[in-house]
């Protein structure tokens, strides 16, 4: 909402030496925010005068453009009262018209110096001003042509154009509404200042009477109050006089035609939306009512637009000729031959008002107003300016007829506990201090009682409860006044379990040389495509966005992985030689447990609703995915690099793992993104954690990282629930150890894992530990063999072992692993 | 040891004559003074000192001499042989030493040479940030609470006095999940979190809630359709603003340095009454608006920054969470993280933080100092 300062000064008496600045401020610290001050003058200097066109002498010229060749009468402002001699392109204007002249020696905005030159054979000693060279608009339709009567050759044109005036743009917040008026603006600086308000509203209207238009109030709760008025003998090509444009201007709205233009004039005004009929387009009397199901209007932005039953509509013999305070109909609309104009000033009920305007999404100065809230009592009183402004300007005359059905709806006292601003804020406020502040906010408020009662002001329905008038006192004080106290010590319980182990994990992977990545958590098929997963694949059944930014990726993520195979390709596409990137993240699997119930807000719902609420949540498992591209380790003087692989991605996990004392087991699988060979599925317990190995080379093709690009994804919610939450502290033997190292051969289908396991389990419990330590396959094992040697570690806890023991375990082991897997020892 | 001789041989005899002692004594030490290297002085232990050196062979001779004659012959030897090994010892340590000496210096490399083998890892600044922010909670005896990103649509927005009507509902703002009507949405913000807490506990309560939001918003180099907020609840009998105000200037004063507290100005949040906006002093330009004679970039010469909202919590949140408004009184503020990161850090756009360019990233480190 922008204000210009004069405006606001005409409601109340502010101090003559206060600054805009100090204005602002104030008025911030009421809860009126300073969003920015314009000072449309600032950037002009020098002569920038009010000048008659004497002469002007169309020229040709040989580029095809006629330019003017002007004298025009500046007074003495150019220091000799002679014509000054001028050159202007547009041709908007005709002698004897005012104009606004910038002499040489002027500054223009954009730090545009103007000087005497020749130009097209004249000397040039000045310019005439379009609005969009004073800054002022974007009008380069031609240059101003001010009102015959706006000032004599040679005055500052600055009073003239407004360009002293300071504007105050406010944001203003949504519970706010009367400050989108100069009233409600002006009231605040009033409390700001204690300063003598006078109330534009508070105006003489003529008594209602039984001649005015007729009109019906179907529907009193969605329409309380309608006044309606009609000027006749208006002339519908009166222009709308300069003073008005130009605070029009200032507030940011474009002049249309004076009836408009009236309007929005006395809605800034005093917050109040109007409509205008066309009143010889009105047949019979006007009826606010509900629309029925299949009704249909087109609206003055000529949209057809098909009715809710809960639409307000305003209709006539004729039908729906509006809908009720969002937008009217093109049947009765006001246009260049309107002569006899009704003037609508209703009170709409601000709910139905936000349902209207979302349902037909329509958005304008007015719906802003009507549905956030709009004072009740002034509707006659803005009608009234109205018509009055329609009078003066357009030379009509205001017919008689008064019509006013409904009246400002009643407000039920507020009980306030005078202890409550108190209690609430920490400041210490005493009673009458309350009792003064709400007065000052335009407050009813009956001190005699305890609580008190307190009935708030007409333009503020957003004060329904105690706390919101302890706001109310609360910034009235100042909050600059709340004093900074911390609150008691609590005995908190530290972070969870499992908020420490996923920093522990963190740490883990950064350690491992991983950087985090935060990606955006949407996904579309074209991704799923790229990572080939089948049609079948659990992870194509999302939970999909009704409204997604982008149709390409419509999802919430069932896997990290795209996002971080595009952070891999971005950085390499941007020179790095390698990375391994990880992310930690939610994704979300469908339950599809029908919609999620909605309850009331007046109590606590009960513990079966709660659960059956909770259970319509998508599950939301936390990830952990790694991809590893390119160099793991660099090449340098100390030799060549080492690309990564399959064996990077599963290392990691073990880690984590080990991290964690969760014991990780590894099969091979075959599942997509990865590559078919060489890819681990990973488990803790018996449950699948997820997937470890090499990817397809197809999919590094698709997503654009090298070959073997390796990657990790794994449920951190079923790692983390698996580690012990007291690790026992170990047990271990300082008796030698025995050592033992067997190369077993086996078909290739055996994994090692398979092998490992046979030898821990035949070797028993003098088994410290087993390390596989070479691979061979070749001539010497066989085609489709392959032999694994393995170091076996033998120790007692109480004694030194014999030869025997350590023979005979290891037998054992190499027993088993012959039993269990086919194992040949060689 | 060889038994005593009775064959004496005159010649071999000779040998351990005084003065062949003495010579075969210095003739030692004199080649053990002129060995230059361990190897050279391995040879001189052989020639000197070995089985079939002349002190050697000298010593031999002693079971041969007559009885009179041993003990004396045997000490001369004895000693003899003692100042040899003594001095072989000497320089034999002697010449280790120079020899690790010279392989210190041999061995000398450059030690400026790269070791960026293994190039390090880092931990984003959100989940740092975030951890930094819930630490300083912690510390004050808070918790740290968590909810999921897809949410009801009741704890989004109802039980938090976003009645159906309000604004912040429409499609403009909010992430509905399909169907449309079975209102489920990506959290708006952490505040659902603030809901569950109360839902799940009772008082006293003090948590902090960071976590990822979403809004439709454009991605821009200052908006960004998923974005990080914190938000802090304290509910207990007595709460005021003035804890709050205590709080966020403590918070401030942790995040950004001593000296640095907040400015509340009147706003409104449907989920707090009275409400208020929280300005931080600039703590670049520590509220001067103005550093080395220019006006301050981080602020734009305001000398606050607008860092977050909060207020008293309304009651009619509490009431829908099922805590009593007429025993206990709540607060609650809520700040955006990656804000919080940008101005703090001074980092320029907002994306840096989600394009995942490990040069960004690998600069904070895995903690925020």
């Amino acid at each position: 909402m922008k204000a210009p300062v004069s405006w606001i000064r005409e409601y109340v008496d502010l101090p003559a030496d206060l600054t805009t600045e100090q204005l602002a401020a104030r008025l911030t610290a009421l809860g009126l925010k300073l969003e920015a001050i314009e000072k449309p003058g600032d950037q002009i200097r020098g002569p920038l005068v009010v000048g008659r066109v004497l002469t002007m002498e169309a020229e040709p010229q040989k580029n095809g453009k006629t330019i003017n060749w002007c004298t025009v009468d500046v007074g003495d402002a150019n220091g000799t009262g002679e014509p000054q001699g001028i050159v202007c392109g547009a041709h908007n204007f005709e002698p004897g018209d005012l104009v606004v002249v910038i002499l040489p020696g002027g500054v223009l905005p954009g730090d545009f110096e103007i000087i005497a030159r020749k130009t097209y054979g004249h000397l040039s000693a000045g310019m005439i001003c379009s609005a969009r060279e004073l800054g002022l608009g974007e009008d380069h339709d031609g240059i101003i042509v001010l009102p015959s009567d706006a000032g004599e050759p040679g005055e500052d044109a600055r009073d003239v154009l407004g360009l002293r005036e300071e504007v105050i743009e406010f944001e203003i917040n949504p519970d706010r509404a009367y400050a989108l008026s100069l009233r409600g603006i002006a009231r605040e600086a009033a409390l700001g200042f204690d300063a003598p308000f006078s109330d534009p509203a508070e105006r003489q209207v003529p008594a209602p009477n039984g001649e005015g238009h007729p009109v019906v109030i179907d529907d009193p709760a969605g329409c309380p109050v309608f006044v309606a008025r009609t000027v006749s003998g208006f002339d519908p090509a009166a222009p709308t006089p300069e003073w008005m444009v130009q605070r029009l201007a200032q507030c940011g709205q474009r002049s249309i035609s004076l009836a408009v233009d009236v309007t929005n004039y006395v809605m800034l005004e005093l917050g109040r939306p109007i409509h205008g009929y066309d009143a010889d387009k009105l047949s019979g009397p006007i009826r606010v009512r509900r629309a029925t199901e299949g009704e249909r209007l087109t609206t003055l932005d000529g949209a057809d637009r098909a009715l809710s039953p809960e639409d307000l509509v305003v209709t006539d013999d004729s039908g729906i000729i509006g809908l009720g305070g969002v937008m009217g109909g093109e049947t009765t609309e006001m246009s260049e031959t309107t002569t006899r104009v009704l003037v609508e000033a209703a009170h709409w009920d601000a709910v139905s008002m936000f349902r209207t305007g979302k349902r037909h999404k329509l958005t304008s100065e007015a719906g802003k107003r009507n549905e956030r809230g709009v004072d009740p009592a002034i509707t006659e009183a803005a009608a009234d300016r109205v018509v009055e402004l329609l009078v003066t300007h357009g030379g009509g005359v205001a017919e008689p007829g008064v019509t006013v059905v409904g009246g400002t709806p009643p407000r039920d006292p507020i009980a306030l506990p005078a202890s409550l601003p108190a209690r609430v804020t920490g400041m210490d406020i005493p009673d009458d201090v309350t009792v003064r502040h709400l007065t000052a906010v335009g407050c009813a408020v009956d001190a005699s009682s305890a609580p008190l009662s307190v009935v708030p002001p007409t333009w503020r329905p957003d004060l329904t409860d105690p706390y919101d008038l302890v706001e109310e006192v609360a910034r009235v004080v100042g909050y600059d006044r709340v004093p900074s106290v911390l609150p008691r010590e609590a005995a908190g319980r530290g972070l969870t379990r499992t908020q420490r182990l996923r920093r522990r994990i963190g740490h883990a992977l950064a350690g491992a040389g991983c950087v985090e990545v935060v990606s955006f958590p949407f996904v579309g098929d074209a991704a799923f495509d790229r990572l080939g997963l089948p049609a079948e694949d659990a992870r194509r059944h999302t939970v999909r966005l009704a409204n997604p930014l982008s149709s390409e990726e419509p999802s919430y993520t069932t896997t990290l992985l795209p996002g971080l195979l595009e952070a891999a390709a971005r950085n390499l596409g941007r020179g790095a030689p390698g990375v391994a990137l990880f992310e930690t993240g939610a994704v979300a699997f469908p339950v599809d447990r029908g919609p999620t119930p909605i309850f009331g807000v007046d109590w606590r719902p009960s513990a079966d609703e709660l659960a059956k609420m909770l259970d319509t949540i998508p599950e939301q498992p936390l990830h952990l995915a790694v991809v590893l591209a390119g160099e793991r380790e660099r090449a340098g003087w100390w030799g060549t690099g080492r690309e990564a692989g399959w064996a990077d991605a599963v290392a990691l996990v073990r880690r984590l793992a080990d991290e964690l004392s969760v014991e990780l087991e590894v099969r091979s699988a075959a599942y997509a993104p990865w590559h078919p060979g060489r890819c681990a599925a990973l488990f803790v317990d018996g449950t699948a954690l997820g997937h470890a190995g090499e990817l397809h080379p197809q999919v590094c093709r698709a997503v654009g990282v090298p070959a073997r690009t390796a990657a990790l994804e794994i449920d951190l919610d079923v790692l983390m629930a698996r580690a012990p939450e007291v690790v026992t502290g170990p047990r271990f033997s300082t008796y030698p150890v025995a050592k033992e190292d067997v190369a077993l051969v086996v078909t290739e289908s055996v994994t090692s894992a398979e092998l490992e396991a046979a030898l821990r389990e035949g070797a028993g419990e003098l088994l410290e530990s087993v390390r596989l330590f070479d691979v061979y396959t070749g001539a010497q094992v066989g085609e489709g063999r392959k032999s694994l040697a393995f170091a076996l570690r033998f120790r007692a806890p109480d004694r030194t072992l014999t030869e025997t023991e350590t023979g005979a375990a290891r037998d054992a082991a190499v027993a088993l692993a012959a039993e269990r897997c086919g194992a040949v020892q060689r | 040891m060889s038994g005593p001789n009775t064959d004496y041989d005159p010649v071999e005899v000779n040998a351990v004559q005084p003065e062949e002692v003495e010579a075969a004594r210095d003739a030692a030490l004199a080649a053990i003074a002129a060995a230059g290297d361990l190897e050279e002085l391995k040879q001189v232990r052989i020639d000197h000192a070995g089985d079939r050196s002349p002190l050697a062979l000298a010593n031999r001779e002693i079971g041969a001499l007559p009885p009179h004659g041993r003990k004396e012959a045997g000490q001369r030897i004895g000693q003899a042989r003692g100042a040899v090994n003594q001095a072989l010892a000497a320089r034999q340590s002697e010449l280790e030493a120079e020899a690790e000496t010279r392989m210190l210096v041999e061995e000398t490399v450059d030690v400026t040479l790269p070791t960026d083998r293994t190039p390090a890892g880092a931990r984003h600044p959100i989940t740092t940030g975030s951890e930094l922010i819930a630490d300083i909670f912690v510390a004050m005896g808070w918790e740290v609470a968590e909810g999921p990103a897809i949410e009801a649509e009741w704890l989004n927005f109802d039980a938090l006095n976003l009645g159906p009507d309000h604004p912040a509902r429409t499609m403009q703002d909010t992430f509905w999940t399909e169907p449309e009507d079975h209102g489920l949405v990506l959290r708006t913000h952490t505040s659902p979190v603030q809901a569950r807490t109360m839902l799940s506990r009772t008082p006293p309560i003090y948590v902090v809630c960071p976590g990822r939001v979403f809004r439709t918003d454009e991605y821009d180099a200052t908006h960004s359709p998923v974005f990080h907020q914190v938000e802090g609840l304290a509910v207990d009998e007595g709460i005021t603003m003035a804890h709050l105000k205590g709080t966020l200037d403590h918070f401030a004063a942790q995040m950004f340095g001593e000296g640095i507290t907040t400015r509340f100005r009147p706003s409104y949040f449907p989920f707090t009454e009275p409400s208020a906006e929280v300005d931080l002093v600039c703590f670049v330009c520590r509220g001067a608006g103005v550093l080395d004679g220019a006006t301050c970039r981080t602020c734009k010469g305001e000398g606050w920054i607008e860092w977050g909202g909060c207020g008293m919590v309304n009651p009619r949140v509490l009431r829908a969470c099922g805590v009593d408004p007429e025993r206990y009184t709540g607060f609650a503020f809520g700040m955006g993280i990656d804000r919080t990161l940008m101005f703090r850090h001074g980092i320029e756009d907002l994306r840096e933080l989600f394009e995942g360019d490990v040069r960004f990233t690998t600069a904070f480190g895995s903690e925020l100092g």
